[in-house]
């Protein structure tokens, strides 16, 4: 069979070119660390079951100066807690997980982006550098008030 | 050589109509659909439509019904219709005419189903419906039934070839044909997984047979089916680009073994890759997403070779008509005809719509795009301009092919062509725009008290691309419904079927038309790319999560 040698070229080029784009994807998720959520993140909340910290209900804990971690709780059509405070620079680990349907959790200029299902806990983990407002989003329909369901996160500067 | 068929074969009425049925509900669901696109763009801007217009009574009713019938009804209606005409004439067969008909009203009462689910408001579930979210019983077998509609013309179309296989041993199978067939074998492989989440999880568990679902089963065995399904939308409209619009320039088939082979490739790399919609899904392993990112940059291979044949072949119908130059050639091709116009107008933003895709599918940079308006501005490119835009083209001759009569209006055709082109570019870009910036998709934008000051210039937009969309979708059907009743009688018009610049003859490796061994593949890789993962999340099922219907 025949084929044009330009034809040729142009089929080894864009398969160049899509080995470059994943060799840059390859770099920046395992030696930059801008990951994906997998199954190891099924975790529940460090050693939080039972009295304050019980995992049924939203909450937020300092670990360690400048180590928070997220209880977070999605239903129709609210997130618990839905406004958190944190000084900048802090490095913050939400665990999230829904009490009915599927619903989403992505915080606006971050990297944090998460299904949330009811029988699986997401895991995310991100520091905020930056002092402001980040607002946070369900960004998967959940029903009527789908677009009613958000919060935010403070940075106060320090 | 396959010259034009027609002329050796008198189609009877039964089946001109069974294709013109096909089509005209097809294309009567996308007006419906694109009418409540147009008040979900309106939305977003801050102008609530749906307090005025009650044909639906709120924002996600009409969304689900935008979804279900753009993407599911009117791709699957016309195809079917678009693809047996096509099988027919290539092979100068007839088509079994009864199982036609049967898989006419299977898919139909299918479609009466879903409608009543979906305008009920009992199902207001989007067409990913994605469980807990319960719909309406109707809602999930109807929409089997239509894949059951798919499957019997895969049946008619793959007995079609065998049979002509036995008659004409030796050669190779005509090109309409053959993108027919791969086309529904590959979306008859893939459809598997979404029957058996429809039929024997989700519609059992509507009407309270089973108590609860395993949600990642569920969103797994959704995107088995539901990222090969966008090939399937777009596999026909490559049968035009491919074997009909080469001839309708007056060109040739640049490269028919490169043509076969790009065809035949998306059946095996169609599939493995439904984990690129599941990226930030927790409890799927990180290593199985990137291997469906390597894969799903692997299917972009075909579409690269697409654009260069495709092109190609374009060139050879510009240069015969007189252009020269390096790019003389793209303004003597005929603008003026409406169907020329149309596929080359989809090329154009399809091509687009391929690079946004593959930053869709680039693993990690998914956690910024991810369900927000990006996703819609990269599909309305690819779905709602090179496929949809494509079939519009294919049905200006068409119909008047079946109908005997002449089209209603050429130029309301070719002006018709350039306001979609011109209102995808801008509400894509809007959407895009909205979506790097955060925005949420599949969200009443126009209501939410998070609505970024930011988001307010990409909404308009949407909305002002939305509109012109709207009234370019109406020319299309005023025109048709003109053409269909109001229309003189016209001559003949001939079905443009391509043939290759080079006639290769026997010289074509009999493994470019041979089906089996790229079904194997396909088996093959799905095995490699989902045993784990699917033997893990079923061995973990719980079935457990209720269902809940808050619409």
């Amino acid at each position: 069979m025949h084929i044009d040698k330009y034809e040729r070229n142009w089929i080894r080029l864009a398969g160049g070119m899509l080995v470059v784009f994943l060799l840059a994807l390859t770099v920046s998720a395992f030696f930059l660390g801008i990951q994906l959520p997998g199954i190891a993140d099924h975790a529940t909340p460090v050693a939080a079951a039972g009295g304050e910290f019980d995992v049924n209900r939203g909450w937020v804990r300092e670990l360690a100066p400048g180590r928070y971690e997220v209880n977070m709780r999605a239903r129709v059509w609210a997130f618990e807690p839905n406004e958190i405070r944190i000084p900048a620079g802090s490095t913050v680990t939400f665990y999230i997980h829904s009490d009915d349907i599927i619903h989403g959790f992505k915080i606006q200029d971050t990297t944090v982006s998460l299904m949330v299902f009811p029988d699986v806990t997401a895991m995310a983990t991100y520091t905020f550098e930056k002092p402001g407002e980040y607002p946070f989003v369900c960004h998967e329909y959940c029903g009527a008030g789908h677009h009613f369901m958000s919060g935010r996160i403070i940075v106060e500067a320090l | 050589m396959s010259q034009v068929a027609a002329k050796q074969y008198e189609m009877p009425r039964s089946e001109r109509n069974l294709y013109l049925w096909f089509i005209g509900i097809g294309f009567a669901h996308l007006m419906v659909g694109l009418f409540l696109g147009f008040m979900q763009g309106m939305q977003h801007a801050g102008i609530d439509l749906y307090r005025v217009i009650p044909i639906v009574r709120h924002y996600y009713q009409g969304l689900t019904a935008h979804g279900v019938f753009n993407v599911l009804v009117f791709t699957t209606f016309f195809i079917a219709g678009f693809l047996l005409f096509a099988t027919g004439t290539s092979l100068k067969k007839p088509v079994p005419l009864r199982l036609g008909w049967v898989t006419f009203w299977v898919m139909t009462i299918g479609l009466a189903l879903t409608d009543y689910a979906i305008f009920s408001n009992t199902s207001s579930v989007l067409f990913t419906a994605y469980s807990p979210l319960q719909a309406h019983w109707t809602f999930y077998l109807g929409l089997a039934l239509i894949v059951v509609g798919t499957w019997l013309q895969l049946l008619i179309v793959g007995r079609m070839v065998l049979d002509w296989r036995k008659e004409n041993p030796g050669q190779r199978t005509p090109l309409l044909a053959f993108g027919a067939l791969t086309t529904l074998l590959m979306w008859g492989l893939a459809s598997i997984p979404l029957a058996i989440l429809f039929v024997g999880i989700l519609l059992p568990w509507s009407l309270n047979l089973i108590p609860g679902v395993d949600v990642l089963l569920n969103r797994t065995l959704f995107w088995m089916s539901g990222h090969p399904i966008v090939y399937f939308w777009l596999l026909p409209a490559y049968v035009s680009w491919y074997f009909m619009l080469p001839k309708q320039v007056g060109g040739k088939l640049f490269s028919e073994p490169l043509a076969r082979l790009a065809f035949l490739l998306f059946i095996p790399l169609s599939l493995p890759v439904g984990f690129h919609h599941q990226y930030v899904d927790p409890g799927v392993s990180e290593g199985y997403k990137y291997i469906h990112a390597i894969l799903t940059f692997a299917v972009f291979m075909p579409s690269v070779m697409t654009a260069f044949t495709v092109l190609a072949s374009l060139e050879t119908g510009g240069r015969a008509r007189g252009g020269k130059g390096l790019f003389g050639w793209v303004r003597a091709l005929p603008w003026g005809d409406q169907s020329v116009s149309a596929q080359l107008l989809a090329m154009v933003l399809f091509a687009l719509g391929g690079v946004s895709g593959l930053m869709n599918a680039s693993f990690n940079m998914n956690l910024v795009i991810h369900n927000t308006l990006f996703v819609p501005g990269h599909f309305h490119l690819t779905v709602g301009t090179g496929s949809a835009l494509t079939f519009m083209g294919v049905v200006y001759w068409l119909v008047p092919h079946l109908t005997g009569r002449r089209l209603f209006s050429r130029k309301m055709a070719v002006l018709q062509t350039w306001l979609w082109f011109i209102g995808m570019a801008i509400m894509s870009r809007g959407m895009s725009w909205a979506g790097m910036l955060g925005a949420p998709r599949r969200t009443a934008l126009g209501a939410a008290p998070y609505f970024m000051e930011e988001w307010v210039l990409p909404s308009w937009f949407t909305a002002i691309g939305g509109i012109i969309l709207t009234v370019s979708g109406f020319m299309f059907f005023f025109n048709m419904l003109g053409s269909l009743w109001l229309a003189p009688k016209g001559q003949k018009v001939e079905v443009p079927v391509a043939e290759p610049l080079i006639d290769e003859g026997a010289r074509m490796p009999l493994w470019l038309d041979r089906f089996t061994v790229w079904a194997g593949a396909a088996v093959l890789l799905v095995a490699i790319a989902y045993t784990p993962t699917l033997v893990r999340l079923i061995s973990d099922a719980s079935f457990t999560v209720p269902g809940l219907s808050p619409f």
